[in-house]
């Protein structure tokens, strides 16, 4: 069983990495600094409940807020480039700050051991979980009470008169403007918002693998933090959460018995998925299939 | 209402406004026509401050307006309907048009919706199309959807650019009978045009922007339109026509000579 609440704690914390890309996505702007927000969230909120001894709950919030501040400073160079660029720009973002924890060293002796951020070495002994005693399933309830509240609170807003402005910005930046939008305030919004998610995802994760290195925050989890939104279509937040457990679940690991080709087929079936379902896998076509299902007529 | 003294604007190395003057009566139809390239849409984006100027000012409602951001110059009471229309094509028109409200965002929903229906009592094939996506509407439907939204924003000057572009003539005279009815209930119109023929029905004055400088101010039937025409299609041809042009229209106000 615990098989599957870790599997069950993998999604749940992907998909927030996931919602993160999601609201930076829909400004249109293409980011792959979630990333280093995300090890932010990690970093920080480990070293709150290590090193200062909090509790997780405060730990994240600050770990979270302090990734979004980070993130709306990164959006505020970000308005001046787009497209490919930003690409580029957030991926040099990404790296510098995975190199910052690289470099990273701050430890401090606790009962006998000595814990903190090592550089190269990382950061182990994350341990708020098996010391207080949650199990995997308790774990697991808390990651997907935050993830319920987060994709809530997203779905709202793009309901709202608030997701029109961030559509509208990603849809046509010049129109937008003329109608008086203000940009800056929305693009830089939608990165500190991006920016909060990802940090929540990154205090959890920290928690749960209980050691946290420079090198899980690379590109290749940039890149999957942004490859979800789009697979699974920005049409609404759970188009976010399909793609997570299509590329978690059933590509990870439900493929497993096939070994090492297995990566190839990964690869393969993300093209596919993508040829087939172009708007992402949740778009209209599928909503009105979810919805017939349901109703009778 | 707007006055705007000596703009000069330019894309890189490229000038595109070289000290443009003129100004937009409270309660009137202004239209500014002009060859392509003339600087027409350049000027519309300046004032809407997405362009920054190089010289000049800019002042709405004795107000100095110049190099204000979009946004500023929005919440002052200017609304732009930009050219080719640019709605947003992926979002339906009910969503469009509550983009176009986010001066009020986080303000009285109540009011939002009141202005919806307003919006859509103007255009009532607007509201039968509510969860159409704006990108599948006609040509004639999105330029309605653009003023809509436009509109949505409650601009005291509402700046069109090119409106007549691409339309099939009998949408063209639709989207002029909009112009009038809007100017009708009191809204001040700055309009860019090149279907000089429409412009001069509406218009109440106008102006001729030629190689980034205005060439010729004054009220339709001033200049003939076939001159209008001839100098909004094709630009002014250098010397010969500009002595004609002064001798044969004293009475239209020359600015500058070609």
């Amino acid at each position: 069983m615990d098989f599957f609440f870790g599997l069950l704690q993998i999604i749940g914390v992907h998909t927030i990495l996931g919602l993160s890309a999601y609201v930076v996505l829909q400004t249109g702007q293409v980011t792959l600094a979630q990333a280093g927000f995300f090890s932010i969230g990690a970093y920080v909120s480990a070293m709150l409940t290590v090193l200062a001894g909090w509790h997780i709950v405060p730990a994240l919030l600050v770990a979270a807020t302090a990734a979004g501040i980070v993130a709306g400073i990164v959006g505020f160079p970000a308005l001046r480039i787009k497209g490919l660029m930003l690409v580029v720009a957030t991926i040099a973002f990404g790296e510098f700050i995975r190199l910052f924890w690289f470099n990273f060293d701050y430890q401090i002796e606790k009962k006998g051991i000595v814990v903190g951020p090592q550089g190269g070495e990382g950061f182990k002994q994350i341990r708020f979980f098996p010391e207080n005693g949650w199990s995997t399933l308790d774990v697991a309830i808390f990651i997907w009470v935050i993830v319920a509240l987060i994709m809530l609170a997203l779905w709202w807003t793009d309901r709202s008169r608030a997701g029109a402005v961030l559509r509208a910005v990603g849809e046509d930046e010049l129109a937008a403007q003329s109608v008086g939008i203000n940009l800056t305030a929305v693009k830089v919004g939608a990165f500190a918002a991006g920016g909060f998610i990802a940090g929540i995802g990154g205090a959890i994760y920290a928690h749960y693998t209980t050691h946290i290195e420079h090198l899980n925050f690379g590109v290749m989890l940039a890149t999957f933090a942004i490859a979800y939104p789009i697979l699974g279509g920005l049409r609404n937040v759970f188009g976010t959460l399909v793609a997570v457990i299509f590329i978690q679940g059933f590509l990870v690991e439900g493929l497993r018995f096939m070994g090492d080709w297995r990566n190839l087929l990964f690869g393969a079936l993300i093209v596919l998925a993508m040829n087939v379902q172009p708007r992402g896998l949740i778009d209209e076509r599928s909503v009105r299939l979810v919805r017939g299902l349901f109703t009778r007529n | 209402m707007l006055e705007i003294d000596g703009i000069a604007a330019s894309y890189g190395n490229i000038q595109a406004l070289r000290g443009v003057t003129l100004s937009v009566e409270e309660g009137g139809i202004t239209c500014l026509l002009g060859p392509n390239g003339a600087g027409k849409t350049t000027l519309m984006m300046t004032i809407a401050g997405i362009l920054k100027p190089r010289r000049g000012t800019i002042s709405f409602l004795d107000r100095n307006i110049t190099g204000m951001r979009p946004s500023g110059v929005v919440r002052r009471g200017i609304a732009l309907v930009p050219e080719n229309r640019l709605v947003f094509p992926h979002m339906n028109v009910h969503e469009n048009l509550i983009a176009g409200a986010y001066l009020r965002l986080g303000k009285s929903k109540a009011q939002v919706r009141q202005d919806v229906d307003h919006v859509f009592a103007r255009f009532p094939r607007l509201q039968e199309r509510t969860k159409q996506l704006a990108g599948t509407l006609s040509g004639g439907e999105q330029q309605m959807l653009a003023v809509a939204r436009a509109l949505m924003a409650r601009p005291r000057l509402l700046m069109m650019d090119e409106p007549s572009l691409g339309l099939a003539p009998l949408v063209v005279e639709e989207i002029f009978r909009i112009i009038r009815d809007l100017h009708a209930d009191g809204t001040t119109i700055f309009l860019v045009e090149q279907n000089a023929h429409m412009a001069l029905q509406v218009a109440h004055h106008f102006y001729l922007l030629e190689q980034g400088q205005v060439s010729f101010s004054g009220k339709p039937g001033q200049l003939s339109e076939h001159e209008v025409i001839q100098r909004a299609y094709l630009g002014k041809q250098q010397g010969r026509d500009q002595s004609a042009t002064d001798r044969d229209q004293p009475d239209g106000t020359m600015l500058r000579s070609g």
